[in-house]
This record gives structure tokens, sequence and C-alpha cells, in this order.
């Protein structure tokens, strides 16, 4: 990712120099963080209290059935399964699972990504080319045909053993975390600052744990962010595929039971609309956040993502202009960065045509 | 020369690649708790012939008799014969037989949407880039929505929409029931008007990656200084244009080894969905029936698809940047 190299520019403060009062990350105030962290925190309300807000239990079957969908009415808002089964209620109860497993594979793939790509980044030689062999080589081989054949043999569809099911993900996620830590642990392995504490005679886990990570925080935020958009598409899939216990109920399981019964052919889009839409408004929220820390690493991607108004109100010229980089102090408010930019402020110069 | 070098280094790496898959592959039906596998067999008796069901046995390292060393010896004896075994499911045709009759239909469907997602997102990424602080800069949170949706959740909302409810399309299978397969104007028509909705998942799915790739490094490459070069001196727009995004692309070749795996995946779940008759489909009657033999295959398959994708996208790399070739 090319924008992770900007952390290493000389204009960014590294992190020795910057009080440790103000080192707290804080994300940019832009719409697209706002509606992402919005987005997020209600599908984390509702993760927690999801069950207890159903207003049925997902498996009740409500009525007597005559084996077809009903569309949605007052009883029931998002309408019923074949079975009669509430889907609003389905839909609040698979919200827990699919953020449990999520994060849970999102932790673990950044804890392995971490101890991998800054081992090989810091000691480099033999350590570095094995565990970039390592990482390379996970990085083509195929993730989700490699987890369907796992799944498969273990037999994950008779019980529903999310802790594993995450576990299984982390494994196949971990490796482009990894491979960002690296490239940018070994752009810094020589800097002055970890020159210094090498001289001084720190010990290497002190270096690494107290010199370099600070700054690569917003890296393993995004890899992270990044991680668990991948652990909820693929968990989703696992489901969808029958893969998982199909009584276990989660935003896929209700996939796989509709997509068995052919809603999609019969216009039942109540069905399948809201456990899709679920699935595609969770990964949106955490891309948005992750948006957000791609414009903190990089000022340049912020400075783009202005707003008109914004624009004009920082004195920003009304159509961008070739080689001026239009990187301000209102585009950098709510940074820690903010300080240093006023000092790089660019002139708003004409440029030729 | 450095040219060679690069290109047998990628190579050698590939190998690397492809032996650890072959390795993961022996290992995975060894490494399940319990006795899952015997089971499955265990149901076979009966339905295939006592001398394929011992073979069975002997693949999986269920009959006792061999070190494991010796197991993974014969495995790749099978290999190297091209031998992949006898599916359960598709008894008594070879998996080898099995995957050759859904293989084209992939490698046709997947190649193309592929390509094409790649030449539109680029390009879409490289408009978005140069009329920043317009109106189009809208279009990355809708793209970033398509970027988040499942691959199969698309494939179901377009054949309710453009399937189900207006009739524009064939909803299932490859080619017609009623079309005979022979290579005239009328099937391939049939062929194309199946593959239609198919395709359009994935490019509309993975178009969205390339568009916010490619913008992401067009912004940054056109503050260059050779860039603002080429406007001081006059050069046309559409120059200066090209100039920035020839080099802006080159990190969208290197990240397409990232991109296929999901590329690959996401599609083989698009054609669960159209019971189109490619991998995917195979893929999940294997896992419905316990097909572990047609599984790893399935898996070797899918795999060496991949890392040659991967190998090609490299090659072209090496070709297009200088500076890989310095490197070696």
């Amino acid at each position: 990712m090319t924008t992770v190299a900007s952390v290493g520019a000389p204009g960014v403060p590294s992190p020795v120099m910057i009080p440790a009062t103000r080192r707290r990350i804080r994300l940019p105030r832009s719409a697209k963080v706002i509606t992402g962290t919005t987005l997020f925190a209600i599908f984390v309300f509702l993760a927690i209290f999801g069950s207890a807000l159903s207003p049925y239990d997902p498996d009740f079957i409500t009525t007597a059935t005559n084996g077809t969908p009903q569309p949605p009415s007052a009883a029931h808002l998002l309408g019923t399964t074949n079975l009669q089964q509430d889907v609003l209620s389905q839909l609040l109860t698979g919200t827990r699972p699919i953020m449990l497993v999520a994060f849970l594979a999102g932790a673990a793939a950044t804890v392995l990504a971490v101890l991998i790509g800054v081992a090989a980044g810091y000691f480099g030689g033999l350590v570095d080319d094995l565990l970039s062999l390592l990482i390379n080589v996970s990085l083509v081989l195929p993730a989700l045909p490699l987890l369907i054949v796992l799944t498969g043999f273990l037999g994950t569809s008779s019980s529903a053993n999310d802790p594993l099911i995450a576990l299984i993900i982390a494994v196949t996620g971990w490796a482009w975390g990894a491979r960002v830590l690296r490239v940018q642990v070994l752009s810094m392995r020589n800097r002055d600052f970890v020159e210094s504490a090498r001289l001084i005679g720190e010990r290497p886990w002190r270096i690494i744990g107290f010199e370099i990570m600070p700054s690569l925080i917003p890296i393993i935020a995004s890899s992270f962010l990044f991680t668990v958009i991948y652990a909820i598409g693929t968990y989703a899939s696992l489901a969808y595929l029958g893969l998982i216990n199909a009584s276990h109920w989660s935003w896929g399981t209700m996939l796989f039971w509709a997509g068995n019964l052919q809603a999609e052919q019969s216009g039942w889009w109540w069905w399948f609309v809201p456990p899709g839409l679920a699935i595609a408004l969770l990964g949106t929220a955490l891309a948005l956040l992750n948006f957000g820390i791609d414009e903190f690493i990089n000022p340049r991607l912020r400075a783009a993502g202005l707003s008109r108004k914004a624009a004009r109100g920082a004195g920003l010229p009304r159509r961008f202009r070739l080689g001026l980089t239009p990187v301000t102090a209102r585009a950098l408010e709510g940074t820690d960065l903010a300080d240093s930019a006023h000092d790089r402020a660019i002139p708003d110069t004409e440029i030729p045509r | 020369m450095g040219t060679v070098k690069a290109l047998a280094r990628k190579l050698a790496f590939y190998l690397v690649a492809a032996l650890i898959a072959i390795t993961i592959d022996f290992f995975i039906p060894r490494m399940v708790p319990g006795n899952a596998v015997a089971a499955q067999l265990a149901n076979l008796h009966g339905t295939i012939t006592p001398a394929t069901l011992k073979g069975l046995y002997e693949e999986f390292g269920l009959s006792g008799h061999q070190s494991a060393w010796d197991q993974y010896v014969h495995y790749w004896g099978q290999l190297l014969h091209g031998n992949l075994g006898t599916s359960t499911s598709f008894y008594p045709a070879s998996v080898s037989s099995v995957i050759g009759g859904g293989i084209y239909w992939t490698l046709g469907l997947v190649g193309i949407a592929t390509l094409i997602s790649f030449a539109l997102g680029t390009a879409l990424g490289i408009v978005v880039a140069w009329r920043r602080g317009s109106v189009l800069d809208n279009v990355l949170p809708a793209l970033t929505f398509f970027q988040a949706a499942p691959y199969f959740f698309l494939a179901i909302l377009l054949v309710a929409l453009l399937g189900t409810s207006l009739h524009w399309f064939p909803l299932l299978g490859g080619y017609s029931i009623t079309e005979n397969p022979a290579w005239n104007l009328g099937y391939v028509q049939d062929v194309l008007d199946h593959a239609f909705l198919p395709a359009l998942t994935i490019v509309l799915a993975s178009a969205a990656g390339w568009t916010v790739g490619m913008r992401n490094v067009m912004v940054t490459t056109m503050d260059e200084d050779y860039v603002l070069m080429a406007q001081a001196k006059g050069l046309p727009k559409r120059r200066v244009l090209s100039y920035a995004a020839r080099n802006a692309i080159l990190p969208s070749v290197t990240g397409f080894s990232l991109a296929i795996g999901f590329v690959v995946s996401g599609a083989l779940l698009t054609e669960i969905v159209f019971s189109y008759p490619g991998i995917g489909y195979l893929l999940k009657q294997a896992v419905l029936n316990h097909d572990y033999p047609l599984l790893q295959g399935l898996f070797l398959i899918i795999t060496f698809a991949v890392l040659a994708a991967n190998l090609i996208g490299d090659f072209v790399y090496v070709f297009l940047d200088p500076r890989a070739r310095r490197e070696a």
C-alpha cells in the first residue's frame, strides 16, 4: 500500500519528538469517519442487545405454516420465512455471532501479523528471508478454497464452534498485515532514534515495543479493520455454503436458508435483503473508518476528500491544480499533525498552463 | 540478463508455493481430529467396489500399513502421474475428469470478468483522481459498499432484480438444456446470455477495489515533479494524464497477487448462486456429499490456477518496470 510509505516521510514527526500527552491518535472528523463510526456503534449495540430486543425467538414458528413466506406486516416488521419464523428476530439474534467471530479473527490475525511482520523487518537476514517466504506464500494461496476444504474435513457443520472458526479464518488472513508491517519496520530499523536506543544497549524487545511500535499503531489499526472486514465476508460465505451449523443463527445462515428455498427466484426479498444488507453495511462502516486511518496516514488523500464547501473555506481553488498538494490546516483539524502542517503550508500559486 | 534472472527468481518462488500447497493438501485430511474421514468412507460400503474403497483408505492414511513418509511419497507419485483419485460422489468418474468438465466454464467466466473489471476499475480510478474535488469524489463511498458486500449477495440481488423481476436474463446454469451443445450461433448466444449475470456480479464486486487503489496511487503520483514538468512544458492534458497513469498503475499490477485470490474465491461463490457448471459448483457438491478426493483435487487445481495468474502478473511487472529487472 503506497499510503503507508508516507508515515516515514520527513515531514511527519517521529514518535520520540512528540510529548507523551499528544501521542493519541485522533481520526479526521470527516463525513466518512462520522458515518462509519455511527453505523458501527449501531451494530455494536445490536450485537449486545439484539437477542434481548428480538420480538420473537428466532426458531419460534409463529403460525401454522403453509410453506409460503409472508411479506412484512405489523406483526412481523421484516416478514417471515417459509416456516413462519420472524425474519427481524433472526436478524437481531444473528448480529452477535458474526461480530464476535469477525473481531476474534481480526485480533488473532493482527497478533500474528505483528509478531511475524515486525520480527521479519527488525531482525533481517535469514529470519527475514524465511518469514518473508512464509508471508508471501500465505498471500498467494487462495484463502476461501483452503477454508472450505478445512471446514469440510473438520465437519464444523454439525456443531457451531465459533472460536475455532475464527482462529481458522485468522490463520488465512494475517499475511497482508504482516507484509505491510515488515516493510514499515524495515524502513525504521536504521533511523537515528532506533540506532541510538540500540547504542544505549536497549534490548531488542524493548526497542521494538517502546520505540518502533508506537508509530506502527495506525498501520496495525488499518490492518486490523481490513482483517475484520475479510472475516465478516468469510464467515458469511462459509455459513452461506452450509459449512457452519445451519441452526446457529447468523446472517450467513439466514442467507443459506433463503438460498436453499430459492427465495431470490420467488421474489421473497424480505428474507434475503436484510441479512445481506446488514453484512454489506457493517463492512462499509469498517471500510469508512479505514478511510479515516488512510487519511490520517497520508494527508494528501485527506485534502482530496474535502467537500467543496470545506475546500472553499480553506481557501483552496475550486478545481485542483497539478503539482499543488492541498494539505490544509482545515483538512488536518482534529489530528495531532495539525501544528506541523501550519509550518509546511504550501502557497497557493498559479501554475502555468 | 537481469530480466532472465528476475523471471527465474519469480518462477522459483511459485514452485516453492506450489510445493507447500501440495503438502498442505496432503496433511489436511490427516490433521482432522476424530475420524470424520473414516466415518464417511464407512458410509460408502456397497456403493463403490472394495478395491476402490481400499484405495481411498490408503489415500487418506487410514489403512495403517504405511508410515507417514511412505504415504507422502506415494501421494507425490500419484500426483506426478496426474492421478487425483476417484470421486465418490460422481463415482466411477475420476477426480481429474470431473474437474476437467468444469474448469473451462470457470476459466472463461472468471478470466474474462477479471480482465474487464481490472480495465474498468483502473480507468475509473484514473478519472476520479484526475477530477478530484468534483462530484466524482462521491463515487468512492458508493464503491465501498460494493467492495464490502459479499459476492454472493450481489449475485442474489442480480438474480432477484434482473432475472426474476424483469426476466432479462436466464437465472441458472451455463446453457439451456434445450440447446444442443454445438458450435453454432444459437448455442454461443445462449452461453453468453447465461454468463452475463455471473460476469456482471464479478465485475461489480471486484472493480471497486481496483478503482480505490488506483485513485489513491494516482492522487500521490500527480504531485510528482515530472507530472508538473510535463504540464509546465505545455503538453496536452491527455499526454500528462497518461504519464501519471502509466506510473500509477504499477502498484495495481503488484496488488494483483493479493486481489486475484479474493476474486477467485468470490467467483466460486458466484457460480454457486447461479448454479454455473464450473469449479465453484463442483466445490459445493464435494462439500455436500463429503467427497474428500474431489475436495482435495479442487483445492490443488484452484491453487495452481491462482499461482499461475500471479506468475503472469509478476512477469508482466518485470517487463513494465525496469527497476524490477535491476534489483535481481
